[in-house]
């Protein structure tokens, strides 16, 4: 594939990620939308009378400070794979 | 997902580290294997890793209104097999269950399971499935990586139906299909074209790699030299 063919990849990557946002546009959490499922099923779970038996032994004490492990998380990623998909092109250039 | 911790009973908590871990063990040993054979590999199994930290970290809206993560594991699983993307998942699942409050350490097991496990096993089974046909290398990696995910969350709704079968499994495994499984499907669909994107270039930069990793075969990277 060339590299336009990559951007209509990750356009409709992007595409798929914003029709939500689109289509229950104007409502939010309190509204019940954009939650996650995970938290969904956790509910579900407690509908049914059952109580977890262990908690987690530390939560991020806040939503910034959640975000900010999330972004670590994605940025330690990001690095590694420019670093090196970097590197093989630096290379496959100067063999050329 | 992510099984939060403590919302599963602690029998089911074992039982599924029991079934994880020993998975777990193999793919280290294999890691090591395959990077003895291979050293040249080792960058494109951190960039295996790095990819199921990013991915997993990206929390999507879906078109049912709730958000939910692809996992990246596919990619992981078409290059290196299986158990080595069980490691990588297991890697991810702890950090999120440590720092993030997200999954947790008595769910872990069960969490490795779906998408350390299970995702792998689909995505690897799927690829070499469609090589087997000849079908082409870029439709087996969407499909993996697609199908990967999906069934990540499949995984889970059994899971939790299994352990909260309220009023029947039938009918819990209908309600968790409904959370996980109709979410996750644009996301599937997101995470496998993700995947072939980063599965290409690295096809087009590197395929003396995958050739080696059997990834490819000899004749794809003649194919590819001549694209060049």
């Amino acid at each position: 594939m060339n590299n336009k063919q990559y951007l209509v990849l990750l356009a409709l990557v992007a595409i798929i990620a914003i029709i939500p946002l689109a289509m229950y546009s104007g409502l939010g959490e309190d509204d019940g939308f954009f939650g996650g499922a995970d938290g969904a099923a956790s509910e579900a779970i407690e509908e049914t009378g059952y109580e977890p038996w262990f908690e987690s032994i530390w939560e991020p004490p806040s939503g910034e400070i959640e975000s900010l492990l999330f972004a670590l998380q994605a940025a330690i990623g990001a690095a590694i794979i420019g670093y090196v998909l970097g590197y093989y092109n630096g290379r496959a250039k100067k063999d050329e | 997902m992510h099984i939060m911790e403590g919302f599963l009973p602690w029998e089911w908590c074992l039982l599924w580290y029991v079934i994880s871990l020993p998975v777990v063990a193999y793919g280290v040993l294999q890691i090591k294997k395959i990077t003895e054979k291979n050293p040249e590999s080792k960058p494109l199994l951190a960039v295996s890793g790095a990819f199921v930290f990013v991915l997993s970290s990206l929390k999507l809206p879906s078109v049912t209104g709730s958000c939910s993560h692809p996992t990246g594991t596919g990619l992981g699983s078409v290059l290196f097999g299986p158990a080595v993307a069980s490691v990588l998942g297991a890697i991810v699942l702890v950090f999120q269950a440590l720092l993030l409050a997200h999954g947790g350490l008595s769910t872990l097991g069960a969490n490795i399971f779906s998408m350390g496990i299970i995702g792998p096993l689909v995505a690897w089974l799927v690829y070499k499935g469609v090589q087997r046909v000849n079908g082409s290398t870029l439709l087996g990696v969407f499909l993996a990586a697609a199908l990967a995910n999906l069934m990540t969350y499949v995984t889970t709704a059994i899971q939790l139906s299994l352990a909260f079968p309220v009023p029947s499994f039938g009918v819990a495994f209908n309600n968790f299909m409904l959370i996980f499984a109709v979410t996750q499907i644009p996301l599937a669909i997101a995470e496998g074209l993700l995947t072939v994107v980063i599965f290409d270039y690295i096809m087009k930069l590197r395929p003396d790699i995958l050739e080696n990793l059997k990834v490819i075969g000899t004749k794809m990277k003649e194919k590819v030299g001549a694209v060049m």
